[in-house]
């Protein structure tokens, strides 16, 4: 596979950055500091950035409550976002939305979710603008393997095929969705499920970031040269529980243990390009350093960060009214 | 009798309920949890917030049934069994999720026993948390007992403490039409005396936290605490209040709200749900069309601005009713002078 040094460069990094960001933000939310629920992406880094690093700007994606991790693969800028998850003015959404409902237009960000299953319609809305408008995007839908059992999800699988829409449906399942394993929940298989709907499937392992990459590659190319919606399962583990505060008691001994030694996604990057002499440990280790300190900063600037005002508790419900 | 939390009281309500009558049963998401998990630990959350939590243990699969994320097909089912013989108690979880089967409550439950002459009987209750105060931002937090008790055919309630949760539930959970039973997420931990054995509480009949002279207070949910917090310090400054909990948003008790208007003569009302027609709006209408008379000042409405449940803890407390919003609103109305006309 052959694969731009900058993208290796900057994949690693927004992986990176999203390990950190949520690592920091567990350590963080056990002080007591950060208001609301929040659901941490870590584990789960390799599917969202193998994805998004075959997009660019303009293409759309949208998230679920377990957002973090799609934003900054998705280029949403990380200072922003942490202002935002502790509800400053200079937070992505001055500090009206939070943690669940992150979004940058400006990057085709279409937000985080609090309601399972509230992406994928809004996908073949944003893939029916880039068909109609012309601008070659591709709309990608991530969500979870509970939020693939919601209607708006199967009706979406349905409209996507039925208007012949350029949308993926990324299917990130890691085994659960909250405290209920996906065994009890799905029924059937998502292969079926896209086969009935008649789209192809794809599937890949989540940890390994160039079997994300090229598998999503290659559905989004399928996509975005007009053939219709594809469905990608990307088989993952969530190491922490279904948000900050659960115990997990649901898991077996040594689940999240196994997952952190053998399907680590940094490590196995580090392993791969490494031994392929792509890169070298000392650029990998430059980069770790360089997002400790953006995190770090990120972090102390948005303790420091100036609260909303009343003024924008009144603003920005309508464009006009 | 001993000292129950809000959550203690609404779980203790479901288990007596469940004893009583084998066609109680109750579904939702993880109201068990651990359904499919690699532990084998069972009701490993008992509900997100652990409100339904040792439910599976005693009462085993059949009754405690655990769904998948798909709120449209559960509700509904729960629509179609409690038409067809069984009492079901769905929680829709986050009240914000009606959303995903609003069509099951609104066009399904609620209407079958007018659009089918008075043939059916659908006993469903549906449990859900509602309410700001969490920093769970909009599509966690809003208090949507208006949107519901627009709807003829479905009955609201929003029990205002733990003893208030338990009669009501029972009440509820025996009623024959579909119930929307509302709990307030930030009032779980709250606790006061509940006694052990079964008891409900009607509907349709408000309770008077407390009765005065000058000012009626009309307070839903937990706006009824933070009324009588309000109460406490003008009763202080010399003001008594009359302090309504209407329990039920549907039915509601007219008769309560007009007389104590009729003997105060000035209405404040705390409502937590967005402003434009909710049940502010709704009991100012009553009063002004049936006690226009007795009115000695304007109607006030202590309420949120017109505008989704924001994020930050700032905005979020600037945005609901508070106890100093609510004596404002009770001077305002002590104060008011009336402007003779020419
Ligand atoms: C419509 C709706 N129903 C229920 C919930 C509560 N909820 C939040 S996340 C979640 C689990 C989602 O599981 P999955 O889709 O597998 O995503 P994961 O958490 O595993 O990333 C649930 C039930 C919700 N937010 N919205
Ligand atoms: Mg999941």
């Amino acid at each position: 596979m052959q694969i731009a040094r900058e993208t290796l460069l900057r994949s690693y990094r927004a992986m990176r950055t999203i390990r950190d960001f949520e690592e920091r933000l567990h350590v963080e939310f056990a002080t007591g500091e950060i208001p609301g629920f929040v659901h941490l992406y870590c584990g789960e880094e390799a599917s969202g950035v193998g994805v998004c690093a075959n997009l660019t700007d303009n293409d759309t994606i949208s998230s679920t409550h377990r957002g973090h991790g799609h934003c900054i693969a998705k280029g949403v800028e990380v200072s922003g976002m942490m202002a935002e998850i502790y509800g400053k003015s200079t937070g992505v959404c001055r500090g009206k939305g939070g943690s669940m409902h992150i979004a940058d237009l400006s990057r085709g960000m279409l937000g985080a979710n609090g309601i399972v299953g509230g992406g994928p319609p809004l996908m073949c809305g944003a893939a029916l603008s880039h068909k109609l408008l012309k601008d070659g995007g591709v709309a990608v839908a991530f969500y979870g393997d509970g939020a693939s059992n919601e209607g708006s999800t199967l009706e979406s699988l349905n409209l996507a095929t039925v208007w012949k829409l350029p949308v993926v449906f990324v299917v990130e399942d890691n085994g659960y969705g909250e405290a209920t394993g996906s065994s009890f929940a799905v029924a059937g298989t998502q292969k079926a499920r896209a086969e009935g709907f008649g789209m192809p499937y794809m599937e890949c392992d989540g940890s390994d970031f160039f079997a994300v990459y090229q598998t999503a590659g290659e559905a989004i190319a399928h996509a975005r040269a007009g053939n219709g919606p594809v469905m990608l399962h990307v088989h993952l583990a969530r190491w922490y529980g279904h948000f900050e505060g659960d115990a997990m008691t649901y898991r077996a001994a040594g689940e999240v243990a196994e997952a952190k030694r053998d399907h680590d996604c940094l490590e196995l990057f580090r392993k791969k390009v490494t031994e392929a002499g792509l890169l070298e440990h000392s650029e990998l280790d430059a980069i770790d350093e360089a997002v400790r300190d953006e995190i770090e900063s990120s972090v102390i600037a948005a303790k420091a960060a100036p609260l909303p005002g009343p003024a924008d508790l009144l603003a920005d419900v309508y464009v006009r009214y | 009798m001993s000292k129950k939390s809000y959550r203690q009281a609404i779980n203790e309500a479901l288990r007596l309920e469940m004893r009583r009558d084998p066609r109680v049963i109750i579904m939702g998401e993880d109201v068990a949890g651990g359904q499919g998990g690699t532990s084998g630990v069972v009701d490993a959350w008992g509900g997100v917030l652990g409100v339904t939590k040792g439910l599976y243990t005693e009462f085993g699969p059949e009754r405690v049934l655990d769904t998948p994320i798909t709120e449209a097909s559960y509700i509904g089912a729960a629509a179609g069994a409690a038409a067809t013989g069984l009492r079901p108690v769905a929680e829709l979880m986050f009240v914000d999720f009606v959303g995903c089967c609003l069509d099951q409550i609104m066009n399904q439950a609620a209407k079958f026993r007018y659009m089918f002459g008075g043939k059916a009987r659908t006993p469903l209750v549906i449990r859900a948390m509602f309410g700001a105060g969490f920093n769970a931002a909009a599509q966690h937090s809003q208090a949507l007992y208006p949107l519901f008790t627009h709807i003829p055919g479905l009955k609201v309630v929003i029990p205002s403490s733990p003893y208030e949760a338990k009669g009501l539930l029972i009440e509820a959970i025996r009623d024959d039409d579909p119930v929307i039973f509302l709990e307030h997420k930030v009032m779980y931990d709250d606790e006061e005396d509940v006694p052990d054995e079964s008891y409900t509480i009607p509907f349709g009949e408000a309770n008077l936290t407390r009765e005065g002279d000058d000012v009626t207070i009309v307070a839903f949910g937990r706006m009824v605490k933070l009324a009588n917090e309000a109460a406490d310090k003008l009763e202080r400054q010399g003001i008594s209040c009359t302090v309504i909990d209407p329990r039920t948003t549907s039915p509601l008790d007219r008769d309560t709200i007009l007389d104590c208007v009729a003997d105060t003569g000035r209405l404040v009302i705390v409502d937590e749900s967005s402003p434009r027609c909710n049940m502010a709006a709704d009991v100012s209408a009553l009063v002004a069309e049936e006690a226009f008379d007795a009115l000695k000042a304007p109607i006030r409405r202590v309420i949120p601005p017109h505008t989704p449940v924001p994020f930050a803890s700032v905005l979020e407390a600037l945005y609901l009713p508070d106890a100093a919003k609510i004596e404002a609103a009770v001077k305002a109305v002590m104060n008011h002078k009336v402007t003779e006309a020419a």
